[in-house]
């Protein structure tokens, strides 16, 4: 049965807004580990900036859930957690949707949800997801949802920052030492296999496409691609030569480590069910 | 000027409460002491985003994950004015971090305490951070001028950091028989290594006189350690907390609260090493700096390519 018009805009903000959780929850492991005292304080600011935009979009998504029919909102998400709030007849709030959702409820790219490893992964995730936000964002603007849009605004403020922030150090390290350059142009060739997913127009894609929500990413592939191939070039890096993409995570077919990513962002709300902190 | 001369306009200087600066002629020791306590500053600032970082990634709601998150960073911040503040005094930030890495320069030993639930992240920022307040306030007047700039900002932040440590405390006192529950098995863990905080008693503290001379220091360890045991108890109250020590008492006479022995032998134990993290917490900065090393050497050796260009350019445009 194909989504109503307002589950589909709600699953949509949760597509967005899983992107921006996970990716910003593992940003935020860095957080006293950084190599330079500067880059772990902006690579935080970075990983605030990724919760502050999750959280704008989780606060419209539960807005937008709690509006739902009864029946709509017992179909949606399978936690037991969840089943139980919303069975009791309770309005759900950002933390329910960011904490209480398993895995198979969880729409972000598997981009975003890959570890760390080291600088250079790190940096190189940032750089693909921040060339694919920037444009993303910048289209989201003119979105029919007001609330998606103003999220746009403020947002592309911030990613341009973080696009220019990975974009210098993915020109430092491409351009930097032999061991750098190795380095990352072993991370990018590892990350890259999961560009392609940002590209997918799923289901819920073509219906906000077509509902004037959403944004057309096939239509901003090719500034992605260009900017990438610029940044590229500077660091005297290689584009990629693998074509094979993985996917799967924008339809809640996830990798492995977004299971363990929630063990441990979910754990007090488990343990400790329905108290405020 | 002699060395005698340039002394006597030094002492003159500090008896008139005119802020020394980075140029100005002070005394080898005055030098030593500074770089030891800024360092030791600047490195517990960093260390201390162990403790709480251990919990970035399992705040229980987004709202604390955020004010989390930018309390740590807060918390780098203070290290990088204070790393900078001494470097004015001729050492290098690199130097610092050796003295870090090899043992020689010391951390406030609070940081080598575990953060074993939430609650923790409510007792650092209530404790901790109000004791550092405590010792940091008056510093925002030390005789050193770059040093009490940087104190002056830290202070701002660190106060807001106490408080919204006391607000995760108040929320977990009034919440769940659990919630006070966790709230008070924090303080009973914190709360003598926070008080430990003020360093030795004044008899057994071998700095203290001259750094009152000088001026650096304004109080002595014991009257800082009084006036925060007597402001922390009354919030303790407030919050229907108990304070770990059967002989709290206030006394009308003294116009103080009474407290109960110190265990010196613990914070001796853990100044030398043995405390139950000082191993996990020197490990994780050393890997973060040994790790992080091809990154520094990347960063480096494009500024030079950079540069290189750049002065090429120049030569050919001539």
């Amino acid at each position: 049965m194909p989504n109503s018009k307002q589950m589909n805009q709600l699953l949509y903000t949760l597509q967005i807004a899983d992107n921006a959780l996970i990716l910003g929850h593992r940003i935020s492991e860095w957080c006293g580990h950084g190599p330079i005292l500067e880059q772990d304080i902006a690579l935080t600011n970075t990983a605030l900036d990724h919760l502050g935009q999750a959280r704008s979009l989780y606060q419209h998504a539960a807005d937008m859930f709690n509006a739902l029919s009864s029946d709509n909102k017992k179909t949606l998400f399978t936690s037991t957690a969840l089943q139980n709030k919303i069975n009791k007849g309770e309005a759900l709030d950002e933390d329910d949707l960011a904490y209480l959702r398993d895995g198979w409820d969880f729409r972000n790219v598997l981009l975003t949800e890959q570890p760390n490893k080291d600088w250079g992964y790190t940096v190189a995730r940032s750089f693909l997801y921040d060339a694919f936000s920037f444009y993303f964002y910048a289209a989201l603007q003119k979105s029919k949802d007001t609330v998606l849009a103003a999220v746009a605004e403020k947002s592309l403020k911030e990613v341009t920052y973080h696009l220019r922030w990975s974009s210098e150090w993915m020109i430092r390290l491409g351009d930097g030492t032999e061991e750098s350059k190795t380095r990352v142009q072993e991370a990018l060739d590892s990350y890259w296999a999961y560009t392609g997913e940002m590209f997918e127009m799923t289901a819920v894609d073509k219906a906000a496409l077509a509902d004037g929500i959403g944004v057309d990413i096939a239509a901003i592939k090719t500034l992605w691609q260009e900017r990438v191939n610029m940044v590229l070039e500077e660091a005297t890096l290689i584009l990629p030569a693998n074509t094979w993409m993985h996917s799967g995570g924008k339809e809640c077919r996830h990798s492995e480590h977004l299971g363990y990513i929630l063990a441990e962002m979910q754990f007090m709300q488990r343990a400790y069910p329905d108290m405020e902190w | 000027m002699t060395v005698h001369s340039f002394q006597e306009h030094f002492d003159a200087k500090i008896d008139s409460e005119v802020m020394i600066e980075p140029r100005d002629w002070m005394p080898d020791d005055y030098r030593k002491t500074l770089i030891r306590q800024i360092s030791q500053h600047a490195h517990s600032e960093i260390v201390g985003m162990l403790p709480e970082g251990n919990w970035i990634t399992r705040a229980p709601s987004l709202r604390r994950k955020a004010v989390l998150l930018a309390k740590v960073q807060d918390e780098g911040g203070h290290g990088l004015y204070l790393y900078s503040a001494a470097e004015t005094l001729g050492i290098t930030r690199d130097e610092m971090y050796d003295q870090l890495h090899t043992g020689k320069a010391k951390y406030s030993s609070i940081f080598n305490y575990p953060t074993l639930t939430w609650a923790d992240m409510g007792a650092i920022g209530w404790l901790v951070d109000g004791a550092a307040i405590m010792n940091q306030v008056p510093l925002c007047r030390t005789s050193y001028g770059p040093y009490a700039r940087a104190m002056v900002r830290v202070c701002k932040e660190e106060s807001f950091h106490q408080r919204q440590g006391f607000e995760i405390m108040m929320v977990l006192a009034n919440g769940t028989e659990v919630q006070k529950k966790m709230a008070q098995d924090a303080l009973n863990r914190w709360w003598w290594p926070s008080i430990m905080m003020f360093g030795p008693s004044d008899a057994d503290s071998p700095h203290t006189a001259q750094s009152m001379r000088w001026r650096i220091k304004r109080f002595t360890n014991d009257e800082l350690r009084q006036k925060f045991i007597d402001v922390t108890v009354e919030q303790a109250k407030l919050i229907g907390l108990t304070v770990p020590d059967p002989d709290l008492k206030w006394n009308e006479e003294r116009g103080h609260y009474d407290f109960g022995p110190i265990n010196w032998d613990e914070f001796w134990n853990v100044v030398k090493g043995n405390g139950p993290c000082n191993k996990e917490r020197l490990e994780a900065r050393k890997k973060a700096w040994e790790d992080g090393a091809w990154v520094r050497d990347a960063a480096m050796a494009h500024a030079q390519k950079r540069k290189a260009r750049q002065e090429n350019k120049a030569v050919k445009a001539a």
